[in-house]
């Protein structure tokens, strides 16, 4: 199981589900996406599992990605044990935001909206009480491209989360990157080209802790806040984001070697928070 | 007379098994609801079991039994104390995830224990915290407020909790004995004042044991029940003196041993030791765990504190010849225990064990205080009304708060 939690962590890296893609009469794209609630044991940290509550069996979600404008229709079923819904974090209409129409387990319901606007953005439950349907795994990445797309660039989804293990305390007993611990440092340290653009999608759902935050060694990244412009805001090497806050982050690596990248809240990075770059020649 | 071969056998026979049944009959009439009760266990655990699995599996508990401070290294020593097996994932001092190996394996039965090695530059001094994370998710927690390393057994440390064991018990109690001229000097009527500030400073030290047993008892694993440990060695105790009391009393006649100084003082150092037995116990326990760091002005707190011990010894010789052969042996018997326990505290030190020891320790005490309440009593007087006059009343109450403000000595 600890070999799932690793290939899911690794695979959320990289890995966009960018739908089933028709046309509609009008011309525009219409993309389709099926997502399942589920009750899931998974594992967080080597050895420690989790009961978790997920989006298609685990922590995070798939990435959803679609272009601004895109017509965009989730087919969502609850197969999981309690009511859950899908709340989208854009511009839509009040019965597509996932709080009011619950949906009871071994129901369905289909969100349809026009993706907008272009960013970077977030899914997850909204069944009360939140929270909890937050820290126990219920959301993803809902990414919406801007029509002009964003320089060519390697890619990679980074959502910060922490899980408390022991459901009671309100207090996160790890904190990870893609849902397993250190797995950016131990298993994968994420090979990099010298010289390259590196584009981060750099999203918090951390619960219970008010903030998290990246550090990334010996370089520095543009800020674009929410991914809402294609102008960045800042030029840094550390990054705070408040919970369901997110930003993407640009940068290039000057140097080949080895570059850790980490929460700078160092007592998340001491509970599983911490990654590094290989970066070749 | 009946002749052989007629008479009724068969009767015989039946009246023989009614009133002496045969060895056979006995045999199984005590094995069979042994025998019974095993095929109970063997159907519910191969099949009644599966009735009455409800519900979802049992919590993880494991206790962080033992914690050892070697150089650069710590060690965790830990018990699966939960209904079913767990797993060990996880270790974190304060608050790191950090690398360990344990021994015999991660996988741990109910009840079975393990050895977790840290390799960690631990400072001495500092508080630490470990969490340990089984597979569930569930957090395991100790901390050690102030790191010392672990004494391991060798020819100096065995010296260094020798000596504290002297000091705090060994000398206090010789050190009161010499009040023995002091006492002698006092007009004789005062002799129920002095007995009765021994009862006082004896419930003192009855009460203080049982309040030491209660702090220990919160680490005690549930499953080993501390309370009945206590209550075991308690009552043991009192049982075991009540007999020794009797047949002291027997070889001296009609006398109870009571009224014989000797024999009293004896009973009472006996129990002074027992406590005393604990007391080293806690004291080497207390700072093997880092619980406190062993000042000198906690030594000098604890022989003020038992110096009042030897007093308790020397009320029922008061007006008895004594030699200086006995008086040296019931300061060994009431202070030697002591070096005993600081150093089975230090370094074999066992919370369950130490638990039977404080209750025996108590269990003593109380008995000796019986034993002197009822000395003192005249005959027809019940033990309340002996120790209801006013010169006993005032005894009791000075006694018990000489210990009290000594102790105020060892607070810290």
């Amino acid at each position: 199981m600890a070999d799932a939690a690793r290939k899911h962590a690794i695979r959320t890296l990289t890995e966009f589900d960018t739908g089933k893609v028709t046309r509609l009469k009008d011309g525009r794209v219409l993309r389709e996406y099926w997502i399942d609630a589920l009750n899931t044991e998974i594992e967080v940290a080597p050895g420690v599992r989790y009961a978790a509550w997920t989006f298609n069996g685990a922590v995070p979600g798939p990435t959803l990605r679609c272009t601004e404008g895109d017509s965009t229709l989730v087919h969502f079923t609850n197969k999981a044990a309690m009511p859950h819904s899908m709340h989208f974090h854009g511009i839509h209409a009040a019965n597509m935001d996932g709080v009011f129409e619950q949906v009871p387990p071994g129901s369905s319901f289909d969100y349809a909206f026009t993706a907008k606007p272009f960013g970077l953005h977030i899914y997850h439950c909204h069944t009360m009480p939140v929270k909890m349907h937050i820290a126990r795994g219920l959301y993803g990445v809902f990414l919406v491209d801007p029509k002009t797309p964003r320089p060519k660039a390697r890619e990679m989804v980074m959502v910060m989360n922490g899980f408390d293990t022991d459901l009671n305390d309100e207090d996160n007993e790890f904190y990870t990157v893609n849902g397993f611990a250190n797995v950016f440092f131990r298993d994968y340290p994420i090979p990099v080209k010298q010289g390259e653009l590196q584009r981060v999608y750099l999203v918090n759902m951390t619960e219970f802790d008010l903030l998290n935050s990246m550090h990334t060694h010996a370089t520095f990244f543009h800020v674009y806040p929410t991914g809402t412009t294609t102008t960045p805001t800042n030029y840094t090497d550390t990054i705070t984001l408040g919970q369901g806050e997110r930003a993407i982050l640009e940068f290039r690596y000057d140097y080949p070697g080895r570059f850790l990248f980490h929460a700078h809240q160092n007592e998340f990075a001491e509970l599983g928070w911490l990654g590094q770059f290989e970066v070749k020649p | 007379m009946t002749p052989p071969g007629e008479g009724r056998p068969a009767d015989a026979g039946q009246a023989n098994a009614a009133t002496r049944p045969s060895a056979l009959r006995v045999v199984l009439s005590g094995i069979a609801p042994l025998v019974l009760v095993g095929l109970m266990v063997w159907w519910f655990l191969l099949f009644g079991v599966n009735y009455v699995r409800l519900g979802p599996p049992p919590v993880e508990k494991l206790a962080i039994e033992r914690v050892i401070f070697k150089p650069q290294e710590i060690t965790l020593l830990v018990r699966n104390e939960g209904p079913g097996p767990l797993t060990v994932a996880q270790v974190l001092v304060n608050q790191a995830m950090w690398d360990f190996s344990i021994t015999p394996g991660r996988e741990l039965a109910r009840l079975q224990s393990a050895r977790i090695s840290i390799p960690f530059d631990w400072i001495e001094g500092d508080p630490y915290n470990f969490d340990v994370i089984t597979g569930t998710g569930v957090r395991h927690v100790r901390t050690v407020q102030v790191a010392t390393a672990t004494p391991s057994v060798s020819s100096r440390a065995l010296g260094i909790f020798g000596l504290l064991g002297v000091y705090v018990g060994v000398i206090p109690v010789f050190l009161g004995l010499l009040w023995l001229p002091f006492l002698r000097s006092m007009p004789r009527s005062w002799m129920d004042f002095w007995i009765s500030l021994t009862v006082g400073l004896l419930a003192f030290l009855a009460i203080d044991t049982f309040r030491e047993s209660f702090e220990v008892m919160g680490r005690v694993p549930e499953f080993l029940n501390g309370l009945m440990l206590v209550a075991l060695g308690a009552i043991g105790a009192f049982l075991a003196l009540t007999g020794i009391d009797g047949i002291m009393r027997r070889r001296g006649g009609s006398r109870p041993a009571g009224a014989r100084g000797m024999g009293l003082a004896l009973m009472i150092a006996i129990g002074i030791g027992l406590h005393n037995l604990g007391e080293g116990l806690a004291i080497g326990a207390a700072y093997t765990l880092g619980e406190v760091a062993l000042g000198s002005f906690l030594i000098l707190g604890f022989t003020l504190h038992n110096t009042t011990e030897g007093l308790a010894i020397l009320s029922p010789l008061v007006q008895e010849k004594v030699s200086w052969r006995d008086l040296f042996l019931l300061g060994l018997v009431g202070g030697g225990p002591t070096i005993v326990g600081t150093w089975t505290g230090a370094f074999t030190y066992s919370d369950p064990l130490s638990l039977v020891f404080l209750g025996i320790g108590g269990g003593a005490i109380v008995q000796v205080i019986s034993v002197l309440v009822r000395a003192r009593a005249e005959s027809g007087e019940s033990a309340i009304e002996a120790l209801a006059k006013p010169r006993n009343i005032a005894g009791l109450l000075v006694g018990f708060i000489l210990m009290y403000l000594t102790g105020l000595l060892v607070a810290g």
